[in-house]
C-alpha cells in the first residue's frame, strides 16, 4: 500500500512541475516587515501625502495606525490628518470618484487590500517602474502595468525616469544570469528597455527613492494585514500550548491503554 | 470522581437516578460511550471521524459569532468581512478559523472516506452509514458552495456565476431554472441573501441530523476495523467482544491526541498561512464582485476543483447533447456513483489487507486520478491538460465501473479470526 502510493506521488511529479511559470516581467523582491515601526511611520507619511488624496484605504481606521505603528494621535491629528476627519475615521478620500474616473480613464482604487491582491513585489516594482512616455495622457507609462491610467505622483521625489538602451546580463528561463563557459563570465546582451533617471531631477537619490519605495510598499503590506504582528505572537503561543496538550494526551493514552492486551 | 466525599457522590447519584427515571441517561451514556465497543486495533486511519465532528463544531461556533457582525447585502457583505478583520475584536481568528475551518472539513471528510474505501467500512452491514455518510458529503459540499459566495469578492461572484449556470446547461428548463435559483437576471444581492439564509440555518439543520443519523446507525452495526473482521463474532462471558474495547475511556483518550495534533496544525494554519497559499482563500477575493469585471482565471475552491476539471474535460457533443451539459452529467454522475459503492464492491473480504493486487492497483489509481484532477482544476486549461483531465476522468470512473469483476475474480487472502495488532 505504502509502496503504491509512493510510486503514484512520484508519477504525479511532473505535472506539478510543469505547471510553475513565472511571470513575464520580473519583479523585484520586497520582504515586508512589519516589526520595522519607523519604516511603517515613514510609509504612512508617505501614503497620506502622495496617494490618498485619489487612493482611499477606507477600511484602515486612523487610530489603528497610530496605535500599530506607535505614533501618538495628536502627532497623527497635526501631520497626517489633513481634512476635518477625525481620528476614528477611515482613511478616505475627498475626490469624487465618478470625477476621478472621467480624468483617470477608472476610478483609482482602494488600497487597502492591494498587497493581499497583487502582493508586495508587483507593488514594490510598479511604484518604481514609470518611464516618460509622450503617448500616454499623463506623460507616463509603467513596464509592470504598461498604459496604466495613473500619472507619475512621485515624479518629484524619484526625477524623470525613460527607458535607455545598454548593456545588460543575459538571464535564463529562470532568472539566473547565464555564463560564458569559456570565459567564466556572465554573458550581456544589448537592451532598451533599461530605466534611468535623469541625474539631479528628483529630490532623491535613487537608493534614496528606493528605501522610500520600501516604507511606502511596507506600510501598505500592513494595512493589508493589520493583525499580523498579533497574529504571529499569539500563533506561537498557541502552537505551543497545543503541542502540551497533544504530549499531555499522549501519555494519558498510553496510561489508560496499559491495561488493553 | 468525588473520591473522599462519600455525600457528594450519593447526591450526584441521586441526581442521575432522578434523571434515569425520566429519560434513558445512562443507558446512552453507556450505549453510546462506556459500552460501545470498538476494535482495539483502530490505526491513524479512524481518527478523521471524530476529527469531523470537532471541525463541524468549530464552524457552527465561529459561524454564530461571524453572523453577529456579517451584513448579507450586496452593498455591505464585502465591507463587513472587512469590519469583522478588522474591528471586531479578534474577528480576524474568528474569520480565519471558519474559512480555514471549511478546507479543514474537507480535508478530514476526505481522508475518511478514503479510509471507509480502504477498509471496506461501507460493506454489509454498514450501507446505511455509508449512504449517510455520502448524504453528509454532498450536503457538505452544498454549504461550502453557499458559503463562499458570502464575502462578495471577485471570486464569490463568478466561482457562483460558473457553478450556478451549470444548471443552465440542463435542456429545456435549464435557464428559467437557473433564474428560480438566483431570484433575479443575475447574482445580486437576493441571491446573497438566499444563500445566507441556506448557509447559517437551513443546511447546517440538514448537515447535524445527518450527523447524529450516521453516528446512529453506526453505534447501531458497530465500528468496522483495518481487518475488516466483526468482533461482535468472538465475545467474552460477560458479553464483551474479545478484540473490543469500550469507547469510554479507551478511544476517547486515543482521540484526543489525534485532536491535539489536529490541532496544533491547525493553529499553525490559521496563524500564519490562513490563505492556505491561495487555495483556502484566493486572491482575487479581496476585490469586492464587480458583475461587470470577469477575472482573468476563475477557480473554485480546492474542494470542489476535481469534479470542475471534469466538467472541463467534456469537450464534445454526443447523441445531441452539447458538451456543458454532458460535463454537468459527468460531474453529477462522479459523486452519484460514490453513493452506490456497497453494491459494486463484490469482494469476500472488506479490508484492502486481504483483498488483492487489482483492488489494491484500483484505489491507488482512483486516488492519483482524484489528486490530479484536482491539480488541474485548480489552473487554466491547455490541450494538453484538457487531454490529461480526460484521462483521469475515465480512470475515476473505470474504478468503480470495473469494481463488481475486478473484487470478484481477484484471489483474495485469508482473513484471520482475532484482528491483528499493528
Amino acid at each position: 500500500m505504502k509502496k503504491l502510493f509512493l510510486i503514484s506521488l512520484i508519477l504525479m511529479m511532473p505535472m506539478f512541475a510543469q505547471a510553475s511559470g513565472g511571470p513575464s516581467i520580473k519583479l523585484d523582491s520586497m520582504e515586508a516587515d512589519a516589526s520595522d515601526k519607523s519604516s511603517l511611520q515613514r510609509g504612512m507619511q508617505t501614503y497620506v501625502n502622495y496617494c490618498l488624496g485619489c487612493h482611499t484605504a477606507q477600511y484602515q481606521r486612523y487610530i489603528r495606525a497610530a496605535e500599530d505603528l506607535h505614533i501618538p494621535e495628536d502627532l497623527v491629528m497635526e501631520h497626517l490628518i489633513f481634512s476635518d476627519q477625525k481620528i476614528g475615521d477611515q482613511m478616505t478620500s475627498a475626490m469624487d470618484p465618478k470625477l476621478a474616473a472621467q480624468w483617470f480613464g477608472a476610478t483609482p482604487p482602494d488600497l487597502t487590500n492591494e498587497i493581499n491582491l497583487r502582493g508586495t513585489d508587483w507593488v514594490y516594482t510598479y511604484l518604481r517602474s514609470f518611464y516618460a512616455d509622450e503617448s500616454r495622457p499623463y506623460g507616463v507609462n509603467n513596464v509592470v502595468y504598461p498604459a496604466v491610467g495613473m500619472p507619475n505622483v512621485l515624479a518629484d521625489l524619484q526625477g524623470i525616469q525613460t527607458k535607455t538602451c545598454g548593456e545588460v546580463t543575459q538571464l535564463d528561463d529562470h532568472g539566473a544570469a547565464v555564463i560564458d563557459s569559456l570565459t567564466g563570465e556572465a554573458i550581456t546582451e544589448q537592451s532598451c528597455e533599461l530605466l534611468s533617471v535623469a541625474e539631479g531631477s528628483g529630490t532623491m537619490t535613487p537608493a534614496q527613492f528606493d528605501a522610500a519605495m520600501y516604507d511606502l510598499t511596507n506600510f501598505m503590506a500592513y494595512m493589508s494585514k493589520p493583525y499580523k504582528s498579533d497574529s504571529q505572537r499569539i500563533g506561537l503561543w498557541a502552537i505551543l500550548f497545543c503541542l502540551m496538550m497533544t504530549v499531555l494526551f499522549y501519555f494519558l493514552k498510553k496510561e489508560f491503554w496499559r491495561d488493553v492486551h | 470522581m468525588a473520591v473522599g466525599n462519600p455525600n457528594r457522590a450519593k447526591a450526584e447519584r441521586g441526581i442521575v437516578r432522578w434523571i434515569d427515571d425520566r429519560f434513558p441517561l445512562t443507558q446512552m451514556w453507556q450505549d453510546h460511550m462506556s459500552k460501545y465497543y470498538a476494535s482495539k486495533n483502530l490505526n491513524f486511519w479512524y481518527v478523521f471521524g471524530v476529527l469531523s465532528l470537532l471541525v463541524l463544531v468549530n464552524q457552527i461556533l465561529t459561524g454564530i459569532w461571524l453572523t453577529m457582525s456579517y451584513e448579507p447585502s450586496a452593498e455591505g457583505a464585502f465591507a463587513s468581512v472587512e469590519y469583522i478583520m478588522r474591528d471586531v475584536e479578534m474577528g480576524w481568528i474568528i474569520r480565519y478559523m471558519h474559512s480555514s475551518g471549511a478546507s479543514a472539513f474537507f480535508i478530514v471528510v476526505y481522508l475518511h472516506m478514503f479510509r471507509g474505501l480502504m477498509y471496506g467500512s461501507y460493506q454489509k452491514p454498514r450501507e446505511l452509514i455509508w449512504l449517510f455518510g455520502m448524504a453528509i458529503y454532498l450536503t457538505l459540499m452544498a454549504e461550502g458552495f453557499f458559503g463562499y459566495l458570502l464575502p462578495w469578492g471577485q471570486m464569490s461572484y463568478w466561482g457562483a456565476q460558473v457553478i450556478l449556470s451549470l444548471a443552465g446547461a440542463i435542456p429545456v428548463v435549464g435557464e428559467d431554472l437557473v433564474q428560480w435559483i438566483r431570484g433575479d437576471y443575475l447574482i445580486s444581492g437576493i441571491t446573497l441573501n438566499r444563500f445566507f439564509s441556506l448557509h447559517v440555518i437551513a443546511l447546517p439543520i440538514v448537515i447535524m441530523a445527518l450527523v447524529l443519523l450516521h453516528i446512529l446507525a453506526l453505534h447501531d452495526v458497530g465500528s468496522n476495523n483495518p481487518d475488516g473482521i466483526e468482533i461482535d463474532k468472538d465475545k467474552d462471558e460477560n458479553g464483551v467482544p474479545v478484540d473490543g474495547v469500550a469507547f469510554w475511556p479507551y478511544h476517547v483518550v486515543k482521540d484526543l491526541v489525534a485532536i491535539g495534533i489536529f490541532l496544533t496544525v491547525f493553529c499553525l494554519v490559521i496563524f500564519f498561512f490562513p490563505e492556505g497559499g491561495g487555495y483556502f482563500i484566493e486572491k482575487p477575493n479581496y476585490e469586492p464582485a464587480n458583475s461587470l469585471k470577469t477575472p482573468e482565471h476563475i477557480a473554485p475552491v480546492w474542494y470542489f476543483t476535481p469534479y470542475y476539471s471534469m466538467l472541463r474535460a467534456i469537450t464534445f457533443s454526443l447523441f445531441g447533447l452539447d458538451a456543458k451539459f454532458l460535463g454537468v452529467v459527468t460531474m453529477g454522475g462522479a459523486i452519484a456513483i460514490l453513493f452506490v459503492v456497497p453494491w459494486l464492491d463484490r469482494s469476500p473480504v472488506k479490508s484492502m489487507r486481504y483483498k488483492g493486487w487489482m483492488s489494491r492497483t484500483a484505489l491507488a489509481v482512483f486516488v492519483v486520478s482524484f489528486i490530479v484532477l484536482g491539480y488541474l482544476g485548480t489552473i487554466a486549461t491547455t490541450e494538453g491538460r484538457t487531454q490529461a483531465a480526460q484521462l483521469f476522468t475515465l480512470l475515476y470512473f473505470l474504478y468503480f465501473i470495473l469494481m463488481p469483476f475486478y473484487t470478484r475474480i481477484e484471489a483474495t487472502k485469508p482473513v484471520p479470526s482475532r484482528v491483528v495488532e499493528s
